[in-house]
């Protein structure tokens, strides 16, 4: 090893490998990092680990049984991954899907959204270094949520609720109670974490103007979702790109200005308080009717063509793009995961930090390993 | 020759011999009572039961676990220093219980009493930095590795402020007999004349145990567990017991130097029980204290942690044994310390609290993008 510059004696860098087995990895990811002292002087991430082809799977399986895999692909926010598959199945099958199964739906895509925001609000509180505090106020909100989905799905993780044309089955009588049970409970959860991290002087310093990145730098590297949005790029496919019933809904899509860790955990935390929002809209306008179309075919057959359909998850944008040549199932599937493009940006975000703050910075990115590997 | 034990005249050896197995014994019990009391607390404070299964109340858990560790298998990497590996963790058992024998537990309940007691404290607990480093660099791993650096680094940085302001009181008490100085309190604490040193010492204590904010060198999501990470079973557990035995000693000595002790509210005329129950009150409180912290604070990072130190406590300290000299020297009543410590804590304050008062602009809403796409 060469010497640096700036010491008298001879010095090593480090090797130090974070990861698969670690406690802030957010599951089976790897990153090995070159430390001078330190600081972070390079990142080499590994992915992976948790391959398991569910895209070339899904090929050899009819589009229904196809909606299981997609949930596993992103097993923290089940609703959304689903909500791309079954939209590009419609779209090929030419489904018209039914108002009350749209309400529905984005009633539960948002309050997914707000338990995957709890999780990330937890885990990211462990890796700041809260001993736990965080993580069981999360887990706490996020219960009510995961009970309430399932009592309608009868699954607390993979729900496999959404199906091309609509829903599996109605809601129970009592739902829109239920959800207003639970939105009551994320309130104070929403400002019970901005007690205990927002306004907590240590939480500031550690990451305030840590892990900038820019907003040309953010597009150039195709990230989406919060991440983008802490770097002030107002993207966000539920606005721009409306689909289920965002049209017809009022939210605003909250953006940072500064690109650094902290933005990136207040832009997750503001915009819970938008999903409330969206929700309590949807539960004023959601009618009794019909989940599937009418005339929904016995054997569901997609017409040849191809489709790229891409919504809004919690951690960005989750595209599917669907060829089919006809016939019960798809001749091609990719999914576009938003987790695997933000990721790409880590090792900018981490150079020349403090190993610590490679640590928190790789928890602002909110990755899941499953959308990441597939 | 015969020396008084509790009122019983035996031989020397014998008497060295039973005050050994007194400090063991008792450090173990409470170290035991302590690790059940954090469970317990912190449980409370993140809305979990904690330990309830052995025993009434979970009262044997510590017990459980102590046998379970005794029972593990006592592995040594194939890489380590075998001497250094194995002698780590009694360099930071060892001087931790020497800490012990200078303690005032109450009014003639104590293993020695020195008339250097405070000047030996200090001396003896701050040895066990060796025990941590030679762990870091024993294991041959290199999160240990980073663990004992860090851990020495911040040792050196916290002894400072630590030692300063327990000279604040040595010379308010003009003695270093611990005896002295919690009788010197009988009427009035030092708290209420050296706020500012109470503080400064609070801090350095928590650096010194390694609790978080300042648990930087076992820090669980970046270095999993620093310095301990390659030990198992007893002596894992010599390092655990460490840990709680100097969390103990040093309560003690906050509610000896600073609380008052035995002595103040009303002196030390009422009798053992009364002063156990004071004591026990004080240090209880402190420790309640700090879990407090861990529970709802999250770590800091090393160079934050060092600049603390460096530039924001350790001057203060220095200003804080000038202005006590100054008012020795001249004579001016005690009551300027008071308000010159309150200046103080207001300084100290406001120069913690500089992260918040950035000003930045929080995240907010892009509703102008909203209309220009509408």
């Amino acid at each position: 090893m060469v010497a640096s510059p700036q010491h008298e004696f001879e010095t090593q860098d480090l090797l130090i490998n974070v990861g698969p087995q670690h406690p802030s990895t957010h599951g089976v990811f790897r990153m090995v990092l070159t430390i001078d002292g330190e600081v972070v002087k390079d990142v080499v991430p590994y992915i992976g680990y948790l391959h398991r082809g569910a895209e070339k799977l899904c090929e050899t399986m009819d589009f229904r049984q196809g909606i299981g895999f997609m949930d596993r692909t992103e097993y923290l926010a089940a609703h959304n991954a689903e909500l791309s598959y079954v939209m590009a199945v419609e779209a090929l099958a030419g489904l018209e899907v039914p108002d009350r199964a749209q309400w529905i739906r984005t009633i539960l895509c948002e309050l997914n959204r707000l338990s995957s925001h709890f999780m990330f609000l937890g885990a990211f509180g462990i890796d700041v270094g809260v001993f736990g505090t965080p993580f069981i106020y999360a887990w706490r909100e996020r219960e009510a949520i995961i009970d309430l989905f399932e009592e309608i799905s009868g699954d607390r993780m993979m729900y496999a609720y959404f199906r091309p044309g609509g829903l599996a089955w109605d809601v129970p009588l009592n739902f829109k109670e239920r959800v207003r049970e639970v939105l009551k409970s994320t309130r104070q959860g929403i400002k019970d974490f901005d007690e205990l991290l927002t306004q907590n002087e240590i939480f500031r310093a550690r990451t305030e103007g840590i892990g900038y990145i820019s907003a040309e730098d953010a597009i150039d590297w195709g990230m989406s979702g919060p991440s983008i949005r802490a770097s002030g790029v107002a993207l966000d496919v539920r606005r721009d790109e409306p689909y289920l019933k965002y049209a017809d809904l009022d939210f605003d899509v909250i953006t940072g200005e500064n690109g650094d860790v902290f933005d990136r955990y207040y832009c997750r935390l503001m915009e819970m308080h938008e999903s409330v929002k969206i929700i309590e809209q949807c539960l004023a306008r959601l009618e009794p009717g019909l989940i599937v179309p009418d005339k929904m075919p016995r054997m569901l057959r997609a017409a040849p063509g191809e489709v790229y359909i891409r919504t809004e998850a919690p951690r960005g944008e989750y595209g599917i793009y669907m060829v089919s040549k006809g016939g019960n199932r798809p001749y091609r599937l990719k999914v576009r995961s938003a987790c695997l493009s933000n990721l790409q940006a880590l090792k900018q975000m981490s150079v020349d930090q403090y190993v610590a703050d490679a640590i928190i910075v790789l928890g602002s990115i909110d990755i899941v390993l499953s959308e990441v590997d597939r | 020759m015969n020396n008084s034990l509790f009122g019983f005249e035996i031989n020397v050896w014998l008497d060295a011999l039973a005050r050994l197995g007194l400090i063991v014994g008792v450090m173990t019990v409470v170290a035991m009572g302590l690790i059940y009391g954090e469970r317990k607390i912190l449980a409370r404070f993140q809305q979990r039961i904690g330990p309830q299964k052995t025993g009434p109340f979970g009262l044997l858990q510590s017990v459980a676990d102590a046998i379970k560790l005794v029972g593990k298998e006592d592995l040594r990497p194939n890489a380590a220093d075998p001497w250094t590996f194995e002698l780590a963790p009694y360099f930071v058992f060892i001087p931790i219980f020497l800490g012990f024998v200078s303690l005032p537990f109450l009014l003639g309940v104590n293993i020695r009493l020195f008339d250097l007691g405070l000047l030996y404290f200090i001396a003896v607990s701050s040895v066990n930095i060796v025990g941590w480093i030679m762990a870091g660099w024993g294991s041959d791993n290199r999160y240990a590795m980073i663990g004992g650096m860090r851990a020495a680094a911040q040792a050196i940085s916290y002894e400072l402020p630590l030692v300063l302001s327990l000279v604040t009181v040595a010379m308010l008490a003009g003695s270093l007999n611990l005896k002295d100085i919690v009788e010197g309190q009988g009427t009035v604490p030092y708290i209420a004349w050296l706020p500012l040193a109470f503080v400064i010492f609070f801090i350095s204590t928590l650096a010194e145990m390694n609790r978080p904010p300042f648990d930087i060198p076992i820090g669980e999501s970046e270095v999993v567990g620093g310095p301990f990470v390659e030990y198992s079973g007893i002596r894992w557990s010599m390092f655990m017991l460490g840990e709680y035995a100097s969390l103990w000693i040093l309560s003690v000595l906050t509610a000896a130097v600073f609380l008052g002790g035995y002595s103040w509210p009303f002196g030390e005329d009422l009798g053992r029980g009364y002063q156990l129950v004071l004591m026990a009150a004080k240090s209880s409180l402190y420790i309640f204290v700090v879990f407090w912290v861990r529970a709802s604070i999250p770590r800091l990072r090393i160079d934050q942690l060092m600049s603390y130190s460096w530039k924001i406590l350790l001057p203060l300290s220095l200003a804080q044994v000038l202005v006590v000299g100054f008012v020795r020297v001249y004579e001016l009543p005690d009551i300027f310390l008071a308000i010159e410590g309150v200046f103080g804590l207001i300084i100290l304050v406001s120069l913690t609290g500089r992260a918040v008062a950035s000003n930045r602009r929080l995240p907010g809403a892009a509703r102008t993008m909203r209309s220009e796409a509408a």
